[in-house]
């Protein structure tokens, strides 16, 4: 037997690689190796039900430990890689210990982006199991607390923590919520939801310092609170990689394969740069849809089944009670048009570029998401005038085109 | 706790508790029984915990909510009267014995 597969990053993105080598037939040794002493986990619930503590942390793990042991994956918790040595194909781990590999795939995954201000050590972040514990705690005994940033971690955070009766600012820089990722229709909406639950949001505002009585304001304002958490996007672990000698750009580069220039070595999940033509070009995403679809890919490519990454980017996010899901890359689009009624919470906004579908965001619309997902992974022209129209049969569109 | 059998494509069989409120998919997951993949952790997004609910126990079970209506339109295996996502189906005291059959592919 040979060195087989090397996993570095036992998150999502690492557990599905190895599932999938297995699923695949793959026969060779397959190596798991996370930083965390958790068994690999699931993260969306711990900005949502987790932290909401409607959901037990035995409930997080993406496989029970015998699953390793069924399938002969040796998964080493509580180990950390130090560097990639290329030409003798091995990983240093911060042990000192080496590990041999065939294929080496990095699934490093992402580190929260550091608000840079005076006073930023008392700040809070969420990306690890543990860190919501703490954070969990501080918000069962937080008199006030301020979000910074109003992307989806933040917002999600900002809900649960004002369901359970917390009074809860979220500070945003930008003009809107969600700016990146939405239209600003959704953000609008979404501004009016988190305003008639309570929160309060300030927008355009940024943050001059944080000190144990709240923060302080650049525009001179101040805010009280004794629990000050950010979410301001992420960074992609892409250091191991830069080390190694490999292209880095948004990220460890690699082909619509999801291979690095060198053969050998596969970057997937948060930390790949890679090709992707639902966003016009190349990009990094940050969801459990990349990380699952990108395992399989490489899986794929590994087991002697190339084949290029072609996945169709979806996404969620829970707010309150409302369920919002992304099909397809929406930034880019030159129009949108709403189909359902926003008065009564259940809409979409279908994006189009030069009259071609680009994305489907949609709030209570389940029906509207699964049909964009079959509509833009087979390409099927839809018109913006029958996108609109609630009377044309987008279901019907969208199954016989992936049927045909 | 309420018992669950999961039927494997190929016929193997396990039985094992699933606690009240957590779901049948949960019950494969953390007992290790392969066939029930739940991709999305059970947010019904991803319809890769697909089962066939045994006939007896149909009238026992919710009905199908809107969200889930529409994840069975995608999943891998054909859909029949008796598909259910597993991660949508809560265990309760009147679930006991419950059988559900895997399909043949999640994904």
């Amino acid at each position: 037997m040979g060195a087989g597969v090397v996993i570095l990053g036992a998150g999502q993105a690492g557990l599905e690689t190895a599932a999938a080598l297995r699923m695949q037939g793959y026969q060779e040794p397959v190596t798991l190796i996370g930083e965390e002493l958790h068994l690999p986990y699931q993260r969306p619930p711990l900005s949502k039900d987790y932290l909401a503590g409607k959901m037990a942390a035995d409930s997080l793990p993406l496989r029970a430990p015998v699953y390793f042991e069924n399938h002969h994956i040796e998964l080493r918790l509580g180990e950390r890689a130090a560097a990639i040595d290329r030409k003798a194909h091995q990983v240093k781990l911060a042990s000192g210990e080496a590990v041999l590999y065939e294929k080496l795939v990095l699934a490093l995954g992402s580190r929260n982006r550091p608000l840079q201000v005076k006073g930023a050590e008392s700040i809070l972040y969420l990306r690890t199991v543990d860190e919501a514990d703490r954070l969990k705690q501080r918000i069962a005994d937080a008199r006030e607390i301020a979000v910074i940033g109003g992307g989806f971690i933040g917002l999600e955070i900002a809900a649960v923590a004002r369901a359970l009766g917390k009074p809860v600012t979220v500070v945003e820089v930008r003009q809107r919520l969600m700016a990146r990722a939405v239209a600003g229709v959704l953000s609008d909406f979404f501004l009016n939801l988190h305003r008639g639950r309570g929160v309060q949001v300030l927008l355009s505002t940024t943050i001059a310092e944080v000190h144990s009585g709240g923060v302080l304001l650049q525009n001179g304002g101040s805010h009280s609170a004794d629990l000050v958490l950010a979410g301001i996007g992420v960074l992609p672990n892409a250091e191991l990689a830069r080390h190694a000698g490999l292209a880095v750009g948004n990220g460890i580069v690699v082909n619509e394969f999801l291979r690095t220039e060198d053969p050998a070595i596969y970057a997937i999940g948060d930390c790949a740069d890679h090709p992707n033509s639902f966003a016009g070009g190349r990009c990094r995403l940050e969801s459990v849809q990349n990380a699952v679809d990108q395992a399989k890919c490489v899986a794929r490519g590994i087991a002697g089944n190339p084949t290029p990454y072609r996945d169709v980017p979806w996404f969620w996010t829970d707010q309150f009670d409302l369920r919002f899901q992304m099909a397809g890359i929406s930034p880019g689009h030159d129009s949108f048009v709403i189909r359902g009624s926003i008065e009564n919470l259940k809409f979409s906004v279908f994006y189009f570029k030069a009259g071609r579908l680009l994305a489907v965001d949609s709030v209570s619309r389940f029906g509207d998401h699964v049909a964009a997902r079959k509509l833009l992974a087979s390409g099927t022209p839809l018109t913006p005038e029958q996108a609109a129209d609630e009377s044309f049969d987008l279901k019907k569109l969208a199954t016989a085109q992936s049927a045909a | 706790m309420p018992n669950v059998t999961y039927i494997s494509h190929k016929g193997e069989t396990h039985t094992v508790n699933v606690p009240v409120g957590t779901s049948v998919m949960e019950g494969a997951v953390k007992n290790g029984i392969d066939g029930i993949v739940a991709e999305c952790g059970g947010a019904c997004m991803c319809a890769t915990c697909h089962v066939y609910v045994d006939p007896a126990f149909l009238e026992k079970l919710p009905p199908i909510g809107e969200e889930q209506e529409e994840m069975l339109g995608v999943t891998a295996a054909e859909r029949k009267p008796n598909s259910r996502l597993s991660c949508q189906i809560e265990m309760k005291p009147i679930l006991e014995g419950l059988i559900v059959r895997m399909p043949e592919r999640q994904v």
